[in-house]
C-alpha cells in the first residue's frame, strides 16, 4: 500500500465525517430547538378560552341598550338595564338559531326571524321558541364588563 | 204453632223471591253508579250506532264524569230500550246537526260551569263559530258545513294537546281536508279543493309534521279555528306579519304595498302563494319557472334592472360563502385548525339571510348594505382557509428541512461507526 | 473543543471512574440482535413524552371549563403548539407500540428467564403503567370521544367484584365522569404516574446494565460449546451510537407524522348528550374491549362482563409471572409456553384488527 494513499483517504474520510456529524448535530439540534424556543414565547392574544370574555367596555354601554358580543363559538347578548345593572345571555334563538336582539322599546329580547320573544331572564314568552335562552354571569372588572359561563357544579 | 208455620211458609216464598231478585239485580250493586246500559247495548250495535266502552273511555268528557245521558238524555240504568230511550226520561236521540253547536255551547259557553273543570279554557267558541263561514251557513240552513263534532270528533273526543286528537296542530290540516279536499262534497260551493294538496308541499307543513315544530302555521293559524273565515285580500299580510314581522314591515313601506292594494292583489300571496308556500330561493328573482317578478314587470324597465342587480348580489354572496366553505374544508382535510373561521361563517350566512329579508323593501341599496357586510366576513374566512393552506405548506417545508438535518446526522453517525469499526 | 469540555468535567467528577466499567460492557451480535434496540427506542419516546408534556403544561389548563379551549389555544395560537401537541399524541401511541414490540421480542428471545425475572416483572408493570398514561392522558383534551371512552373504560373497571365500585369511584373522583375526573386524571398523568414510572425505569435499566443482554437459548448453548463463535460489540460507543441512529429515525418519524397527520381536536365534551354510536377505546385497549364484547351477557350464573374483567386480570397476572412457569427441570413446559406466547401475540393482533373492522 502506498504511503501517501492512506493519509489522503483518511483525511478526506475524516472531513466527510466531521461535516456530516458536526453539521448533522448542529442542524438537527437547531431544527429541534427552534420550534421549542418559539413555543416559549406567549402569543399576542392571551385568549382566556371560551369560558370568560370581555364583552364590552363600561363606557360603550348606555342604559336600556343591548350589544352582541362573541362568546367562544356563539354570539352572546349583553344588556345594560336602565338602573345600570348588566345582564348577559346566549343570543342564539332556540327556535331555528337566528341571532336575537334587545328591544329597548319593549324591554324584551326579540328574534327577527319569526317574531319570538324572551323576557330579560331568557324565558321564552311568546312565539315559536321552545326553550329559554342560556343566562351567563356578568360582572364588572375595572372598566371592562366580563361575561362568564355559569360554573359547572 | 200451626199459625206460625203458615206464616213462615208465606215468608219462605217471599224470601225465595227476594233471593232470586237479588241474584238477578246483584250485578247492578257491583257497578253502583257505573251502570251504563247505553254502552252495554251500543257496543254491540253495527256501524254508526257502535260506541264501545274502550272508545268512550278515551273521551275527555267521560274522563271528567259526563255520560251518554249528559248529552243524549235518557235512562242509563235501564236495559229496557223503551225505558232507556224514552222521551219521558229526556231522551234526545241522535242530536240533529243544526242543534250540535247549541248543545256543546250549553256547557262550553258557560264560564261559571267550565271553571269547575278547567278555568283557563276559553268560552267564546260558540260566539266565534257564529261569525265563521261554517256558522253563518249553518244558520242559513246548510247542514253540510262543519259543526263541533265534525272537527273535534265525538265519543272519543280528546283535548287538543293530545297528539291523537283530530284538532292537535299536527292533525288539523288533515281534519280540515276531510271536507275541503273532497271535490264532490264541495262542488256546490265553488271554492278550490286543492289547499291541502298544496299545503302538504309547503315549508310550513314540513316544519310542523316533519320537524315537529308545533309553532308552525296550519289551517287554523291563518284562518282561525272556531271563527274560521278566509282572510280578506287586504288582510293577508297582517296574518303573515304575525310571524314574519320584518318582511311585513319592509313590504309595508315599499312601493309594492300600495300598488298591490290598489290592484286588489293579496299582498304576500302574490309571490309566495297561500297554501303551497315553498322555501323561497334566489331563483324567485330570476326569469326561470319560479321567477315571480317578470309575471308583472316589463323586461328592460327600471324594476327589471333592479331585480337583476339584487339577484346578482345575492348570488355573489352565496357564492362567496360557498367558496369560503370549500377553502375551509380543504384546510381541515389537510389537518389544519380552522374552527374559528368555520364559526364566523355562521355570521356570513346570517348576513345573507338578512339580505334575503331586505328584498321585501324592494330597494337595491338596502339589500346591498347587508350583502356587503356578509361579503366582508366571507372574504375574511376564505382568506383564513387560504392562510391555513399556506401555513400547511410552510410546515411541510419545515419538516423537509428537519428531515434533511436528521438524514445528515444519520449519515454522519454511520460513517463514524464505520470508521470506529474498521 | 469537545475533548476540552470532557477533560474539564473529568477533573472535577472523575468521569473515568464512571465510564470505565461501561467501556468493558459488550452487547452480543447475532441475527436477532436488532430487537435489542426496541427497549432504547421506547425509552427515547418516553423522554420525548416528558419533554413535550412539560411544554404542554405551560399552556394547558385542567378543568372542564377550560381544558378543551386551552388545547384549542395550543393548536391554533401558540407558535408551534400544533407541533408539540401532535408529537405528544403520536409519541404516546408509538411508545405503547414499541413497548409491546419490546415485550414480545423479550418473550420470543426468551430473555425473561432466570436471572432476569425481576427485569421482566418491572417491565410488565411498566407496560401497565404506560397504558395508564395513555388512558389518563386521552381524557385531558376533554372532547366527546375521550369523555365517552373514559366513561366506558371506568365502567368496565367497576365490574370487578367487591372492589370494582370503590376502584371506579376512586378513578372517577365521584359516581360519574365529571370535571373532577379530569382534575384527578391530570394529577395521575403529570405527577403520580411519572414518579412511579421513573423509579421503575431506573430499576429496569439498572438491572439490564447489571446483568447484560440476554442471548436466545439455542445460541447461548452453541456459544457455550464453541466460545470462538461468539460475536460481540462494545456497548460504548458502538452499540450506543447505533441506538442514537435509531433514536434519530424515531425523531424523524415523529416529525413527519406530526406535520403530515396532525392530531385532531374533536368536539368539546357535553355530559348531557347521548354517547355517539361505535364508541371504542384507543387501539391499545381494543383487544380487551373486543374480547369483552364477544363474551355473552351471562355465562352460567356469572355476569359476562365480570367474567371478562376477571379473565383479563387473571391473564395479566399470569403474564406477569411468566418467568416462574418455565424452568429447566421440565423441558416440555418450554414448548407449551412458546405456544401460548405465540397464541397471545396472534390473539392481541387479531382482536385489535377485528375491533377496528367490526365497526
Amino acid at each position: 500500500m502506498c504511503a501517501d494513499q492512506l493519509p489522503r483517504t483518511d483525511t478526506s474520510r475524516r472531513r466527510a465525517i466531521e461535516i456530516f456529524l458536526g453539521g448533522g448535530i448542529l442542524a438537527s439540534l437547531a431544527s429541534f430547538l427552534y420550534p421549542v424556543l418559539r413555543y416559549f414565547v406567549p402569543p399576542a392574544v392571551v385568549d382566556l378560552g371560551g369560558d370568560e370574555v370581555v364583552a364590552a367596555k363600561s363606557v360603550e354601554m348606555k342604559p336600556n341598550s343591548g350589544k352582541i358580543f362573541r362568546f367562544g363559538s356563539r354570539p352572546g347578548l349583553l344588556i345594560m338595564n336602565s338602573d345600570g345593572t348588566y345582564r348577559a345571555l346566549s343570543a342564539t334563538c332556540t327556535h331555528l338559531g337566528c341571532t336575537v336582539q334587545y328591544r329597548p322599546d319593549l324591554r324584551e329580547i326579540w328574534c327577527a326571524c319569526h317574531n319570538g320573544t324572551y323576557d330579560l331572564n331568557g324565558r321564552n314568552i311568546s312565539g315559536p321558541p321552545p326553550r329559554p335562552l342560556d343566562v351567563f354571569d356578568v360582572h364588572v372588572r375595572g372598566d371592562e364588563i366580563v361575561v362568564n359561563r355559569k360554573r359547572e357544579a | 204453632m200451626a199459625m206460625l208455620q203458615i206464616n213462615l211458609r208465606r215468608f219462605r216464598s217471599a224470601r225465595a223471591l227476594a233471593l232470586v231478585g237479588f241474584l238477578v239485580f246483584a250485578p247492578c250493586l257491583g257497578y253502583g253508579q257505573d251502570v251504563n246500559s247505553c254502552l252495554d247495548c251500543h257496543s254491540a250495535q253495527p256501524g254508526r250506532l257502535e260506541v264501545t266502552p274502550e272508545k268512550f273511555s278515551q273521551d275527555i268528557h267521560a274522563q271528567k264524569g259526563l255520560t251518554c245521558v249528559s248529552c243524549h238524555g235518557g235512562d242509563a240504568t235501564s236495559y229496557d230500550p223503551a225505558q232507556a230511550m224514552s222521551r219521558k226520561a229526556g231522551w234526545k236521540g241522535k242530536i240533529d246537526r243544526k242543534q250540535v253547536p247549541q248543545l256543546c255551547g250549553s256547557c262550553h259557553s258557560n264560564p261559571t260551569f267550565m271553571k269547575q273543570y278547567n278555568p283557563s279554557l276559553r268560552t267564546d267558541q260558540l260566539d266565534q263559530y257564529h261569525t265563521s263561514m261554517h256558522g253563518k251557513r249553518l244558520a242559513a240552513g246548510d247542514t253540510k258545513v262543519a259543526v263541533c263534532t265534525d272537527c273535534h270528533s265525538v265519543h272519543d273526543l280528546r283535548p287538543p294537546s293530545d297528539p291523537r286528537s283530530t284538532v292537535n296542530p299536527v292533525n288539523v290540516a288533515k281534519t280540515c281536508s276531510r271536507c275541503h279536499s273532497d271535490a264532490s262534497y264541495m262542488k256546490q260551493y265553488g271554492i278550490p279543493t286543492d289547499q291541502f294538496e298544496h299545503y302538504s308541499t309547503s315549508v310550513h307543513h314540513d316544519a310542523m309534521v316533519v320537524r315537529g315544530d308545533l309553532s308552525a302555521p296550519t289551517c287554523t293559524t291563518c284562518h282561525g279555528n272556531h271563527g274560521a273565515v278566509p282572510p280578506g285580500v287586504d288582510k293577508v299580510q297582517n296574518v303573515c306579519a304575525n310571524c314574519h314581522t320584518f318582511q311585513a314591515q319592509m313590504y309595508q313601506q315599499s312601493t309594492h304595498s300600495k300598488a298591490f292594494e290598489k290592484a286588489s292583489l293579496p299582498g304576500c300571496v302574490v309571490c309566495h302563494s297561500n297554501h303551497g308556500i315553498h322555501m323561497p330561493s334566489d331563483e324567485m328573482l330570476g326569469t326561470g319557472p319560479t321567477g315571480v317578478c317578470m309575471r308583472c314587470h316589463t323586461p328592460g324597465d327600471r324594476c327589471d334592472r333592479a331585480r337583476v342587480a339584487i339577484q346578482g348580489n345575492l348570488t355573489q354572496l352565496d357564492g362567496a360563502i360557498k367558496d369560503a366553505d370549500a377553502a375551509l374544508r380543504l384546510a381541515e382535510s389537510a389537518g389544519m385548525e380552522v374552527s374559528e373561521a368555520r364559526l364566523s361563517q355562521d355570521q356570513a350566512r346570517d348576513a345573507l339571510t338578512k339580505a334575503r329579508v331586505t328584498i321585501h323593501s324592494f330597494q337595491t341599496a338596502l339589500v346591498n348594505q347587508d350583502i356587503q357586510a356578509g361579503m366582508k366576513i366571507a372574504a375574511a374566512n376564505q382568506k383564513a382557509g387560504k392562510d391555513a393552506m399556506v401555513e400547511r405548506n410552510h410546515r411541510r417545508i419545515g419538516l423537509g428541512i428537519c428531515l434533511i438535518a436528521i438524514a445528515m446526522m444519520l449519515v454522519g453517525l454511520w460513517l463514524y461507526i464505520k470508521k470506529l469499526e474498521s | 473543543m469537545f475533548a476540552a469540555i470532557i477533560r474539564w468535567l473529568d477533573e472535577r467528577l472523575k468521569l473515568e471512574g464512571l465510564i470505565a466499567p461501561l467501556r468493558h460492557k459488550t452487547v452480543p451480535t447475532h441475527r436477532l440482535s436488532y430487537w435489542y434496540f426496541f427497549g432504547g427506542i421506547t425509552l427515547f419516546l418516553f423522554i420525548i413524552q416528558v419533554l413535550t408534556g412539560i411544554l404542554l403544561l405551560l399552556y394547558y389548563r385542567p378543568g372542564a371549563n377550560e381544558a378543551f379551549e386551552s388545547v384549542q389555544y395550543i393548536m391554533t395560537r401558540v407558535q408551534f403548539g400544533w407541533l408539540i401537541r401532535s408529537i405528544h399524541s403520536w409519541s404516546a401511541n408509538l411508545m405503547i407500540f414499541t413497548a409491546f414490540v419490546h415485550m414480545f421480542s423479550v418473550v420470543f428471545l426468551k430473555a425473561y428467564r432466570k436471572p432476569r425475572e425481576l427485569t421482566w416483572i418491572t417491565g410488565v408493570i411498566l407496560l401497565f403503567l404506560v397504558m395508564g398514561f395513555g388512558f389518563s392522558g386521552y381524557l385531558l383534551p376533554w372532547n366527546t370521544l375521550a369523555f365517552f371512552a373514559t366513561k366506558v373504560g371506568t365502567e368496565i373497571a367497576g365490574q370487578v367484584p367487591f372492589i370494582g365500585k370503590p376502584i371506579m369511584i376512586f378513578l372517577r373522583g365521584g359516581e360519574e365522569v365529571t370535571g373532577a375526573t379530569l382534575t384527578r386524571f391530570f394529577g395521575f398523568h403529570v405527577a403520580v404516574l411519572p414518579g412511579i414510572v421513573t423509579v421503575l425505569i431506573a430499576i429496569h435499566l439498572f438491572l439490564v446494565q447489571r446483568q447484560g443482554m440476554s442471548i436466545p437459548p439455542k445460541l447461548e448453548a452453541r456459544w457455550n460449546a464453541h466460545p470462538s463463535e461468539k460475536r460481540e460489540m462494545r456497548l460504548f460507543p458502538n452499540f450506543l451510537l447505533r441506538e442514537l441512529m435509531a433514536w434519530y429515525v424515531a425523531m424523524g418519524a415523529l416529525g413527519a407524522l406530526a406535520a403530515l397527520f396532525p392530531w385532531t381536536l374533536g368536539v368539546k365534551a357535553d355530559p348531557f348528550i347521548s354517547a355517539p354510536a361505535g364508541i371504542k377505546p384507543e387501539w391499545y385497549f381494543l383487544f380487551m374491549f373486543q374480547t369483552l364484547k364477544l363474551i355473552p351477557s351471562k355465562v352460567w350464573i356469572i355476569d359476562g362482563e365480570v367474567l371478562g374483567v376477571l379473565g383479563c386480570s387473571l391473564a395479566g397476572l399470569l403474564w406477569l409471572l411468566l418467568p416462574f412457569f418455565e424452568s429447566d427441570k421440565a423441558p416440555r413446559t418450554k414448548v407449551w409456553i412458546t405456544g401460548l406466547t405465540v397464541f397471545a401475540l396472534v390473539y392481541v393482533i387479531g382482536m385489535t384488527v377485528y375491533g377496528y373492522v367490526a365497526n
